[in-house]
């Protein structure tokens, strides 16, 4: 098959790390090539590379054979390639035609016509069903992955890069992602895929590449890819991804098995045994919120939280997770309803009061809501208690002791970071997280609640991330965590409630039968 | 208060209407071209200024208004320029840029001005006016509204053709974008500096015409500081217009009413102390920033320079 791109000893470094370290790569006509890593990996900097939005510092980019310099996403796509980034890249407030029409001359006039007839073809070669004058703030993430997709196709680009497209989505979105990339592959189109979830890298991927600190630490050829069973294809990735040995060959340390071991999967908190006698430490009854035209409001919400629990919301994204989340950290008023926590009324309290009661909020919104993007690591990681004792006495701040804390805590939590003192911005998501995941689950927890707590992780953080879920658990602070991956929240969970349509569609038992019943009580299928 | 309802009256507080609602007009419009695309002028005073001084200049020594008008463009496109070099291209602070582009400004025409003219305040003839066929014959309005400089009428066009070219052009909305999420235009392939660079010089262009009208047409004279607010009220009417040009031509011909009432009530003889009078203008600017302040939507990236590749 003809190769479309290449990388040839490619070199990108920014202040403090090498992004990517002379990494060879060829990406084939006709065939899907994922790239695995952890977070910090180069992944996104390997697409911003291809998509013009950065230039290597050394190296060759390669397409059709001709070295060419991507100095602007406007050559990249003279060249043929399409791109959809991590972060979704839309104008809100325009619609969806006219997000595709943005690129047009602006010496000629708007062609509507034409656009509708792109728009036509790619909608029938994706499968999709987006109404093209539906302003673009009003779709669902998934469909907003879509609107991307076909403006990253929309000059019968050659190329596709796909970073991380998958992390917002349900195992339906996913599906009919997966459909829609068969068909271009089929057409020839050359496709990289990104993506954290190994199932998917083995459900879509021809070839798998492996990036391990800015370089490439393998690639699986598609014949040794259809050779190997399941269980060895995910051994020899995380191999790959965390440089873990084979056994035998220079001996690795144990602990390096024991981490395969932990990556491969067990399970972190089983069922723990919760006195349901002692009253619970929070108490919701009937909340509801009042209705925005963007998110479903909740309608009527009840339940309690023992101590030392986790409490998993599964459900359909978009079903008033996000207005659960943010009425019980005191973001969002109740219109009606009753919040307790231990003793105390906290039904109109405001996020202060709740946080000083040990109330913790961890966003899904890591960048935007959740830390502030320009200050250093350290600010960060004191980011709610700002003005607050031992931080700041009579209004000033203890630098030193701020920074010690910091050091401290990056080390405890392996948060990956040149400096305390480095932007958080700088860090790779799977590290924002540990910083928030470091701030909010503090000794003085008592309730914690956690938004999609691993999305976009890698294998490694995901784990550790869920691993600090538990261990805070086992400390005795209650948990509820949001998530749309039901298998995580099988992990973790003592009991799972479903949220469809605002409503806490029922809670159940995290038991052998809880999948089957959760899985209907999504769709609203079933109540309990 | 008979004297209020004679024609005289209402001809004149129609017609100075036109005429200080103009050059606020004119500004606004471009004000809000730069604000669609998220960059933000505090110096459109500054612009006006310098386009006030160097159209009376280029009418006083070619006795042209149309050479004026295109001088005054000029003008306010090269104080534009460092908003475009400082700003957009090297990411300074907007605000602070702004500020001393207005400052700045001030100090230089008023300067110029005295080491030109000395003390003295020359007049330039009165403005070529067209009277608009048929409607320049209808009562009170034909005189009011339609027997101005040809600039007016040109500029109601532009409103409408703004209200186009913001709509349903490629240029419209790279605009939008540019204000509203300018890495997704520029992942669509087109330059967010660029565009917003454009922008910036269309923003200079308009408010260097109008403090030029105001010079040539509206005062006939330059005299330091002319432009008086004026700029700081264009942009109160772009923040407050939602990104429509109707929106702008109401609130500055809301805004010219109350400025030609305080000659118009002079004129007429009314017995209302000076003072008061002068203060109906800032008095409207504050009622309708009280009433509709609240309303207003500013483009998310408003004021922040983009980089590309920035996280
Ligand atoms: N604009 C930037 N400025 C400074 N450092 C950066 C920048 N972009 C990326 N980096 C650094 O480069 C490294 C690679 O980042 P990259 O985003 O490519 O990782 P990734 O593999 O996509 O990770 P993830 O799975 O978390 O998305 C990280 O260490 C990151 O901190
Ligand atoms: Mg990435």
């Amino acid at each position: 098959m003809s190769i479309v791109a290449a990388l040839s000893k490619v070199t990108k470094r920014y202040p403090g790390t090498v992004a990517l370290d002379a990494v060879s790569l060829e990406f084939r006509a006709g065939e899907v090539h994922v790239l695995l890593g952890e977070n910090g990996a180069g992944k996104s900097t390997l697409v911003s590379l291809l998509a013009g939005m950065q230039q290597p510092d050394e190296g060759a980019i390669l397409v059709g054979g001709q070295t060419v310099r991507i100095d602007s996403p406007r050559r990249s796509m003279d060249l043929g390639i399409g791109a959809v980034f991590q972060r979704v890249l839309l104008v809100p407030s325009l619609t969806v035609i006219e997000n595709l029409m943005l690129g047009g001359s602006w010496l000629r006039r708007l062609a509507r016509e034409p656009a509708l007839r792109r728009f036509g073809e790619l909608a029938q070669l994706l499968g999709t069903h987006i109404d093209p004058d539906a302003p673009v703030s009003g779709l669902s993430l998934g469909e907003q992955q879509q609107v991307e997709i076909m403006r990253a196709l929309w000059r019968d680009e050659k190329l596709l890069l796909l970073d991380e497209p998958t992390s917002m989505l349900t195992s339906h979105g996913v599906a009919d992602l997966g459909r829609s990339m068969r068909r271009l592959r089929d057409q020839g189109v050359a496709l990289i895929l990104i993506t954290h979830k190994l199932l998917e890298a083995f459900e879509f991927g021809d070839r798998i590449s492996v990036l391990r600190l800015g370089c490439v630490a393998g690639e699986i050829a598609p014949q040794r890819l259809q050779a190997m069973s399941e269980a060895q294809r995910t051994e020899t990735i995380i191999r790959m991804m965390f440089g873990i040995g084979v056994g035998g060959e220079g001996g690795p340390a144990d602990g390096h098995e024991a981490e395969l071991a932990i990556l491969l999967g067990h399970k972190i908190h089983g069922p723990a045994i919760i006195d349901r006698a002692r009253p619970p430490v929070l108490s919701v009854r009937e909340a509801s919120t009042a209705a925005d035209y963007t998110e479903t409001p909740l309608h009527e919400v009840s339940f309690d939280l023992w101590p030392g629990e986790v409490l998993g919301i599964a459900g359909v994204d978009g079903n008033g997770q996000k207005h659960l989340a943010e009425m019980l950290a005191g973001q969002r008023g109740v219109r009606s309803g009753l919040l307790r926590l231990g003793d105390a009324d906290i039904t109109h309290g405001h996020v202060p009061e709740r946080r000083q009661r040990g109330v913790r909020y961890v966003t899904d919104d890591r960048l935007g809501e959740g830390t502030v993007g320009k200050f250093p690591v350290a600010t960060n990681l004191v980011l709610k208690e700002v003005g607050a004792s031992p931080w700041w006495r009579h209004g000033f701040t203890n630098w030193d002791l701020i920074h010690r804390h910091a050091r401290e805590q990056i080390k405890s939590n392996d948060i990956r970071t040149p400096s305390e003192l480095t932007p958080v911005n700088h860090l790779s998501g799977g590290n924002v997280q540990k910083v928030l995941l470091a701030r909010e689950l503090d000794a003085h927890a008592a309730v914690a609640i956690l938004n999609k707590p691993t999305y976009g992780l890698d294998l490694h953080n995901q784990r550790l991330a869920l691993d600090r879920i538990g261990a805070a658990a086992a400390r005795g602070v209650a948990l509820i965590v949001i998530s749309t991956d039901l298998d995580e929240l099988i992990e973790i969970s003592d009991r799972i409630g479903v949220m469809f349509q605002g409503r806490l569609a029922g809670i159940v038992d995290n038991d052998d039968r809880a999948a089957d019943i959760i899985r209907r009580l999504m769709t609203g299928a079933a109540t309990v | 208060m008979q004297a209020l309802l004679t024609e005289s009256f209402l001809v004149s507080l129609l017609f100075g209407a036109v005429t200080a609602g103009l050059p606020l007009l004119l500004a606004g419009l471009g004000e809000q071209i730069s604000e669609k695309a998220g960059v933000l002028n505090i110096g459109l005073e500054g612009m006006m200024l310098v386009g006030a001084y160097t159209g009376f200049v280029a009418t006083y020594h070619t006795g042209s208004f149309w050479l004026g008008f295109l001088a005054g463009g000029a003008g306010g496109m090269s104080a534009a320029l460092i908003v475009l070099l400082l700003c957009i291209r090297r990411g300074l602070n907007q605000i602070v840029i702004g500020i001393s582009i207005t400052l700045g400004a001030e100090g230089l025409t008023s300067l110029l001005h005295f080491v030109q003219f000395s003390r003295s305040y020359p007049r330039l003839a009165a403005a070529p006016v067209v009277v608009l066929p048929a409607l320049g014959d209808i009562p009170i309005l034909g005189k009011g509204l339609f027997s101005h400089s040809p600039l007016v009428y040109l500029t109601v066009i532009l409103v409408a053709t703004l209200t186009w070219v913001f709509r349903s052009t490629y240029f419209g909305l790279s605009l939008e974008a540019a204000g509203n999420t300018p890495a997704a235009l520029d992942a669509a392939g087109v330059d967010v500096v660029r565009t917003r660079s454009c922008a910036v010089m269309c923003t200079g262009f308009l408010a260097g015409l109008g403090g030029a009208y105001m010079a040539n047409v509206g005062a006939g004279i330059f005299v330091p500081f002319i432009t008086s607010g004026a700029g700081v009220i264009g942009i109160v009417l772009a923040m407050l217009a939602r990104g429509r040009p109707l929106m702008v031509m109401i609130g500055a011909a809301l805004f010219g009413a109350s400025l030609a009432m305080t000659t118009a009530l002079q004129v007429a003889g009314i017995d209302i102390p000076t003072d008061v009078v002068q203060m109906l203008p800032f008095a409207v600017v504050m009622a309708v920033l009280v009433l509709f302040g609240r309303h207003s939507m500013l483009p998310p990236a408003l004021g922040t320079p983009y980089v590309r590749g920035e996280r």
